[in-house]
């Protein structure tokens, strides 16, 4: 659509810019204040320039927890974004079960990340879970609680059905809005599943999918409620991601130098990656 | 030939009649998504199995019905203050979040879908930079900045610090909507003599009260579900649910009856909100840009 020129629409924006200023540029600002900083109390405080920057970068803290929650979010990406690319192939075009499978798949979304975790806490267990109590009857030694590796299953696991349904809410939203022209053209060229798949419904499927991803990639890179409720971040420090490791830095140790410092690395790394990850699938799109 | 013309015709037709099922064979798709359904159902089907079990019978064994049903950890929630104040707290702050959210958000999304001026494009990502903002940076400033300002422990407070992630995405979604409706609507209206804010409230709010619906929707979602912002800005007042939840973890042990009573709660409000939005989800999703 072209736009009018028409520079008073800034008194449009001018509420948002305001409410958005208030409640992200002056703390921003505060972050960036501390991360300069040696604060001791009101009074005593010094002006240390990126000494912080360095002792964090140089934070073995940092590195494990950066680390993890780089896996964390590839294996989520890896795993959520084929899988809810098909639940939405499999649901139902129209009609009352379409309106019953969207609200059933939409319910995960909606409950509290603190509730998401006590859900899985309970399904887990092994005294009280039910997932737990089978997974032990059958033989399979499985303790979220004091193996990582089976925490890290349940973080995943976790994960997987609470956030493909987001994917699959947008991958149906994108399959839906592809005319059926392009079905019948298929039909008459006798296409295979597979080739109607990949020529007619992936290309449809580019522009939500990238919304989805970027979502996803952002949302799983700030995961903090839901494994805190679940493991708290153990056995040992298997399952902290950054969001927990600054937030123990934070609100834990009151440590505001080192926090704002490391608050400022975590933003601008999630801008990055987000920015490359945009700029890769934009230049894809083109391609095509 | 005119056999095999008359043939492939009739496949046409046949195609055109069923070819929702060229995609996947039918049967095989129902499968799949009546399992990934019981996936996504079955641990939530054993939250509200467990609250409606005594403690006792929870922690005795396994049983995949309560045997001694009971309402006892229901009752609780809803005869003490603290607990439902929790309810009613959530709800307070979530609806004032969706109402402040939506209402600075129409105006700008209806000036980034509709005009160019200066710094548009930095303003849009700069909007969207704040979606990517860890809630876990904000923590500590927001806490210095609302307890300065009087603001510490009031709804108000959680509701602003909500906008934070919500403004943006109700920017991003409404604009999706409102570049769906052609300008030449606005244009007519204009001709017709009618003022910008009469014109707004008139004609175009009602035609994209989908979007909005979806809008609201989003809103409630992402407002009703974040923790860690909501429960540090708080402590008596307007203590949201989830910080009263760990109410039920105490040196004694867990008590998971009312624990998973309390879960089971904070479901339903989203269920009903998705219920009034149903039809129009499916295009929301996409953030209005299918």
């Amino acid at each position: 659509m072209n736009k009018v020129e028409n520079n008073k629409a800034w008194f449009l924006v001018l509420p948002v810019f305001l409410l958005v200023a208030f409640s992200a540029v002056v703390p921003l600002m505060t972050v960036v204040n501390y991360s300069v900083q040696d604060i001791f109390d009101a009074t005593n405080r010094y002006f240390v320039g990126v000494e912080w920057f360095k002792e964090v970068l140089r934070d073995p803290r940092l590195h494990d927890s950066l680390i993890r929650q780089f896996i964390f979010s590839f294996c989520v990406l890896l795993i959520e974004v084929p899988l809810g690319i098909c639940v939405a192939l499999m649901m139902p075009k129209e009609g009352r079960w379409s309106a019953l499978c969207l609200i059933l798949l939409a319910i995960p979304l909606l409950i509290p990340w603190n509730v998401v975790g006590t859900i899985w806490q309970i399904f887990g267990r092994a005294d009280i879970g039910l997932m737990g109590y089978y997974l032990n009857a059958m033989g399979i030694d499985y303790n979220y609680a004091g193996n990582s590796g089976d925490a890290w299953a349940t973080v995943l696991l976790m994960d997987v059905w609470h956030w493909t349904s987001l994917i699959a809410l947008l991958c149906y939203s994108g399959l839906r809005a592809i005319p059926d022209a392009y079905y019948q053209a298929a039909r008459i060229d006798r296409a295979s599943g597979w080739a109607i798949f990949r020529y007619i419904q992936l290309p449809k499927l580019q522009s939500v999918l990238l919304i989805g991803i970027l979502l996803r990639f952002m949302d799983s890179f700030m995961i903090y409620t839901e494994p805190f409720v679940l493991t708290g971040g153990g056995p040992g420090n298997s399952t902290t991601f950054l969001s927990q490791t600054l937030t123990t830095m934070a609100i834990g140790q009151f440590d505001l130098g080192r926090a704002g410092a490391f608050s400022l690395i975590y933003f601008l790394i999630i801008l990055l990656v987000s920015w490359l990850l945009y700029t890769a699938m934009t230049h894809v799109e083109k391609g095509e | 030939m005119s056999t095999k013309t008359l043939n492939s015709s009739n496949d046409f037709a046949q195609a055109a009649k069923k070819n929702k099922g060229i995609a996947l064979p039918f049967t095989k798709g129902q499968f799949g998504m009546v399992c990934y359904l019981l996936f996504v159902l079955v641990p939530i089907y054993w939250l509200l199995n467990m609250s409606f079990k005594t403690n006792q019978e929870i922690l005795g064994g396994l049983s995949l019905f309560p045997q001694n049903f009971t309402l006892d950890n229901y009752r609780v929630i809803f005869t003490d203050p603290t607990w439902y104040n929790g309810y009613l707290n959530s709800i307070y702050y979530v609806s004032l979040n969706t109402v402040i959210s939506l209402l600075v958000a129409l105006p700008a999304a209806y000036a980034f879908s509709r005009y160019k001026f200066v710094g548009d494009k930095h303003l849009f990502f700069w909007l969207l930079t704040n979606r990517m903002s860890p809630p876990a940076v904000f923590l500590l400033p927001f806490f210095q900045l609302y307890s300065s300002v009087g603001l510490f422990d009031t709804h108000i407070a959680v509701a602003l610090a909500h906008c934070l992630f919500n403004v943006p995405l109700a920017v991003w979604i409404l604009e999706g909507f409102m570049s769906g409706v052609p300008k030449e609507i606005d244009e007519t209206a204009y001709i017709d003599g009618y003022s910008f804010p009469h014109f707004f409230a008139k004609i175009f709010l009602p035609m994209i009260r989908s979007g909005i619906g979806v809008t609201a929707f989003f809103c409630f979602m992402f407002s009703w579900v974040e923790l860690l912002l909501a429960r540090t800005l708080t402590s008596i007042d307007a203590k949201p649910i989830g910080a009263v939840m760990t109410r039920t973890i105490t040196a004694s042990g867990v008590d998971w009856g009312v624990l998973a009573a309390a879960g089971c709660l904070t479901i339903v409000p989203g269920v009903l909100v998705i219920w009034f939005v149903r039809n129009h989800v499916a295009k929301g999703f996409a953030l209005g840009r299918v």
